[in-house]
Parts: C-alpha cells; structure tokens; sequence
C-alpha cells in the first residue's frame, strides 16, 4: 500500500513530472516495464488533457494527481478546476479534438491503457479522470482483479 | 529535446532525443516545419533510435507532417523505432500510413512488427 498526492502548476514541464512520478510509484508493485510503460502514457495524456482543454493552456492553473496502490492494482486519479467538458461521451470519441494538430487520441489511450476510466466534468468547475491498472500475472489479470 | 538534421540524397535525415511530449510538441513541429519548406525537393526521415517516449501530443506533430507532406507528394519515414513506441504508432493506426523501422537511406528493410 501507497499514496502519493502531488499539485503542480499547469505547464507542459509538468507533464513528464506527472509520468515520471507515476512510473516511480508503479516500480513499487508487480508491474512489468512494458505495463509501466502503458500507465506513463495514460498519465501523460490526462496530465495533458488537463492542460490543454481544462485550463486551455493557461499556466496558472492547479492540476492534481492523487496515485494509489493496493494489492491488486493501482489507481490514478487527475483533477483540474478548469472549464470542464460540456459532452464528456462526445470528448472520449476518437478523433474528437478541437485542435486539428491533436488526435483526439487521448482518451483512446487511456481507456487502451488502463483496466477502467472514468471521466466526471462539471461546466464552469472542473473535470476528474479517474484511471485503474491491475497487476498481471504471467499476461492474466491476477485473481484479486478479476 | 535534441534535433539534428543531415541531408542524405534525397531525405532529410533528423535525429530526434528525448521525449514527444506536449512540452516538446511545438519546438518539434517548428523545427519540422523549417525543414520541410527549406528542403522542399527532399522526404522526411524521423529516427527515434533516442526516443523513448511518445504520447498523443507527439503523435500529432508526426501525423501534421505527413499531412503536409502527402499534400505535396513527399514522404516521411520513421526510423529506429522502439517497442515501446511502436506500440503507441500501431495502436493509433500510424503503421498504416506510415513506414515504421524502416530506413530508406540506407536501404534497409521495414523492422518486423513485434
């Protein structure tokens, strides 16, 4: 069992902050370094996401991620007090992005990455993505996770 | 984020070290975008042998050149791709578009897909 709470600004030098903190954290349990791998993505793109649509780049904005790990997996949870997602069905297409560099691909890689998200935005208030990643034994969900 | 470039016949070649982020998302497509219009006779070759991270943000520079590039018939390739990475291109779909491993500079054959 571990928690780790951190606060950072919302600036692109966070994001890799963000995933380099999260891979630590998943050191500490059964993951495989390919499954490390995967969770660095799905925090970067949340962290990202946070940035980009929630405080729409805006650098003073505080994003929090709350990470915790338990027998059977871990649990990452990002958080912004930006502008929120008005259709939040719509934002999880892929494809779906407001910028034409972007593609839309965030969500798509959380939902590819992780064994469960879930997405909350209120308009006006915020949006928390709530993300969780068994451990798996020899390619099989353990049977805690099951 | 480190980018070199070298001019190999008929590729601009540029070496790429660090990670494909949204912090390193804007100076890249800016540097890409500066050699794309300089050496317009010329296809793009990315290596990612020094990559080894790449997110959507990342994703996003390399699919905005290919765009720009397909536009006006030029090519881009990647090169020295690492698992890790390549994971991230397949599952967006980049493979199919895109030579992933492969190194036309030096005439080397597409890497086998893990």
């Amino acid at each position: 069992m571990n928690r780790v709470e951190m606060r950072f600004l919302s600036l692109a030098d966070n994001v890799g902050l963000a995933r380099i903190a999260a891979a630590a954290l998943a050191g500490q349990a059964n993951f495989s370094i390919h499954d490390i791998e995967e969770i660095k993505v799905a925090v970067s793109e949340a962290v990202s996401n946070a940035i980009i649509h929630g405080y729409e780049n805006r650098p003073d904005g505080w994003v929090d991620l709350i990470m915790e790990l338990d027998q059977s997996g871990m649990t990452i949870i990002v958080e912004d007090a930006g502008v929120g997602i008005a259709d939040v069905e719509q934002a999880r297409e892929p494809a779906y992005s407001k910028d034409p560099e972007r593609m839309g691909l965030g969500f798509v890689f959380m939902e590819s990455f992780m064994h469960g998200l879930e997405v909350e935005s209120t308009l006006g208030r915020g949006t928390q993505v709530r993300m969780r990643r068994f451990v798996t034994l020899s390619g099989e969900l353990s049977r805690d996770a099951q | 984020m480190t980018i070199m470039h070298a001019i190999q016949g008929r590729h601009v070649r540029v070496t790429l070290r660090g990670d494909l982020d949204l912090k390193t998302a804007e100076p890249l497509r800016d540097a890409l975008d500066k050699l794309v219009d300089r050496y317009r006779d010329k296809n793009l070759v990315l290596d990612l042998t020094e990559v080894d991270f790449v997110d959507s943000s990342g994703l996003g520079v390399i699919l905005g050149r290919y765009r720009r590039l397909s536009a006006q018939g030029r090519q881009i390739s990647l090169a020295g791709v690492k698992p890790s990475v390549r994971s991230i291109l397949e599952l967006a779909g980049v493979d199919s578009i895109i030579s992933i491993g492969g190194d036309p500079v030096r005439g080397q054959t597409a890497a086998p897909k893990s």
